[in-house]
């Protein structure tokens, strides 16, 4: 059995502390009124007035300029843009916290939806090299259940306009924007909740039930535990395939909702995928460490290593898939998308690029490399905060725009959900032993060599 | 020069592994061992050097990109400047995502072709060759360790029976 070592738990709780300093820094410091919102700008940078026609063309897709061209109606042409310009702009300063808070909470929940799906695949595929691993990764999907809870508050809340980052929420932009009134049949907040709802209840309930028989079939004297995990793994990974597509459309897509993207939800699962294997090996590194999973070996260690060098290349595969046929193509409404990433977020665009590519293929390539724990942990430290930047880029654009930086509010945000996951993960892998007893191929992931 | 070797026949691949393992521990210079198929851990047991192949691979596969883009840069941009995607640029590395696909297609043709014809040379294989090949049926369902004997037969005969051989001979070798 595994203790929960009081310097982790310690560090979990500080970090769940700060974040929420940080957090409640980040809320109460964003403006409630349009002055505010402007001197909050102007205090920041003299030189933004040279940014203001450019971000207009960029967003020209963007919704808030629905919003402008109702308004501008009444007024002048001239002053109702600027008024519109001003309330978007506070509508992005506002966002912000809401944004840094999205984002890690997503973040952290996909890596736990990720182990999910890694584990059911090891299950329907009855895999022997990894029943050995089966309690670490039954650990980490434990948090699916906090992170999913709050993932679904966060968007309740959004649902409530608490917040503007989902726009086609807001039932005055909709009632002057042509498209989104097409789309509203399914891109509607009731709607959006119960699909939500139906999301995480499936996957919640798999992996409740999945771990259930797990345990289970330790106790038992024959197979019948196993057998029925295997089943219920194989019909999970149909649901998961559709869910999760539909998941990212909904989550992330919409934040942007008149682009799209046909392969959005093939990008996130191999952003999910490649994080979740990543922390695998790290928990599991970290555990032997520590002395525990004693029967663990390198083998072990380089078929996940080789996971994650594979997963970060079909990774880029899908993200440049994507980006080739819209820069191709060049068509205005798919093109703004990445206009937006190139004008204001070059710095994130391309550091991601560079940790989950570029890092990856050249670290993790050679075979012995990939046997070595610090060089896995160092690799997975980099591939994480490469996908935590990845996600950055899909929620920030359409939310705060160029109002973006990485202070308070976002490292408040990972602090929190870091902890919360350490904390959550951890306490999961002292409720059980941490080797299966009884699963048929544990034999085989005992001798697993490569 | 004829050198004299030993040839032991094994049927099973667990019991030729368990034999090379003897044979090295008793510390005899094993020269060749035919299978059939690759057979899992056989280079380590043999004591066999690691493979540099997979550096070879790398460096084929950094010329190949190189080649790509010093191709693509030649026909696009110099030689007759393309307008890709309604974005005349005229610049490689503003057009580089058109070229993405190409520059890996070569790379990985660079080294999985260079790879395999590094490996025949390597392995002194060419057309027309004849087999080296001592004994047919390796490359059926036999395997045969082929170990040098130096005034040493009867010692070495004695420890591959005990191994689980099928079969063993004594021939002399062209070299």
């Amino acid at each position: 059995m595994y203790t929960f070592s009081n310097r982790l738990k310690i560090g979990s709780f500080i970090a769940m502390g700060l974040g929420v300093i940080f957090l409640a820094i980040g809320f109460l410091s964003a403006p409630s009124t349009v002055e505010e919102a402007k001197a909050i700008v102007a205090a920041h940078d003299d030189g933004h007035g040279g940014g203001h026609g450019q971000e207009a063309v960029s967003h020209g897709g963007d919704q808030g300029h629905g919003e402008s061209a109702a308004h501008s109606a009444e007024a002048s042409h001239d002053e109702g843009h600027d008024a519109a310009h001003d309330e978007h702009l506070l509508h992005q300063l506002q966002n912000k916290p809401w944004a840094a808070l999205y984002v890690a909470a997503f973040f952290f929940f996909m890596i736990a939806l990720g182990v999910l799906a890694f584990y059911a695949i090891q299950r329907a595929a009855q895999a022997g090299w990894s029943p050995l691993l089966f309690r670490v990764m039954e650990g980490i999907t434990s948090y699916l259940v906090p992170g999913g809870i709050i993932v679904f508050v966060i968007l309740v809340l959004s649902v409530m306009h608490m917040n503007h980052m989902f726009v086609w929420m807001d039932a005055d932009v909709v009632a002057h924007d042509k498209l989104l009134q097409g789309k509203a049949g399914y891109l509607n907040p009731t709607f959006f909740l119960v699909r939500a709802a139906i999301f995480l209840g499936g996957w919640i309930f798999y992996r409740e039930y999945s771990r259930k028989l797990s345990l289970a079939q330790d106790e038992s004297d024959d197979n019948s535990n196993f057998v029925k995990n295997f089943r219920w793994s194989a019909g999970f990974l149909v649901f998961y395939l559709v869910t999760e597509s539909m998941m990212s459309w909904d989550w992330i897509m919409s934040l942007d909702p008149h682009w799209f993207s046909t392969l959005f939800g093939w990008y996130v699962f191999a952003s999910m995928f490649v994080s979740g294997i990543t922390v695998i090996a790290m928990v599991t590194i970290y555990l032997k460490s520590k002395g525990y999973l004693e029967q663990v070996n390198n083998s072990h260690i380089h078929d996940l290593a080789k996971f994650m060098f594979g997963i970060s290349i079909f990774w880029t595969y899908l993200w440049f898939a994507q980006f080739m046929l819209i820069w191709y193509a060049n068509i205005p409404e798919e093109v703004t998308y990445y206009v937006a990433r190139f004008q204001d977020f070059k710095l994130p665009f391309f550091a991601m690029l560079v940790m989950n590519f570029v890092f990856p293929l050249l670290v993790l390539m050679n075979s012995d490399y990939k046997r070595v724990n610090w060089f896995v942990i160092m690799a997975g430290v980099v591939v994480l905060a490469g996908h935590y930047l990845d996600v950055f880029n899909m929620v920030m654009p359409a939310t705060v725009g160029d109002q973006w930086y990485i202070g308070l509010p976002e490292i408040g945000g990972i602090l929190f959900f870091g902890g919360l996951f350490v904390y959550w993960v951890f306490n999961t892998l002292t409720k059980a032993p941490l080797q299966p007893k009884r699963n048929p191929f544990i034999e085989e992931s005992r001798h697993f060599h490569y | 020069m004829a050198s004299k070797v030993i040839q032991a026949l094994y049927h099973d691949d667990d019991v030729l592994m368990h034999a090379v393992k003897k044979v090295r521990a008793e510390h005899h210079h094993i020269e060749e061992v035919y299978t059939p198929f690759p057979v899992h851990g056989l280079d380590k047991a043999m004591g066999l050097a690691d493979t540099r192949i997979a550096i070879t691979s790398f460096m084929y596969g950094c010329l190949g990109l190189t080649v790509a883009i010093v191709m693509m840069n030649y026909i696009m941009i110099e030689d007759w400047p393309q307008d890709i995607g309604g974005k005349p640029s005229f610049s490689y590395l503003e057009n580089m995502p058109a070229f993405v696909p190409i520059m890996f297609e070569l790379t990985v043709f660079f080294a999985a072709h260079l790879m395999v014809i590094t490996f025949y040379l390597r392995s002194k294989m060419w057309p027309f060759k004849k087999a080296e090949n001592p004994d047919k049926r390796t490359t059926d369902d036999h395997f045969l360790m082929e170990i040098g004997v130096h005034d040493n037969e009867k010692e070495l005969t004695d420890l591959l029976w005990e191994t689980g051989a099928v079969e063993i001979k004594v021939t002399e070798k062209e070299s």
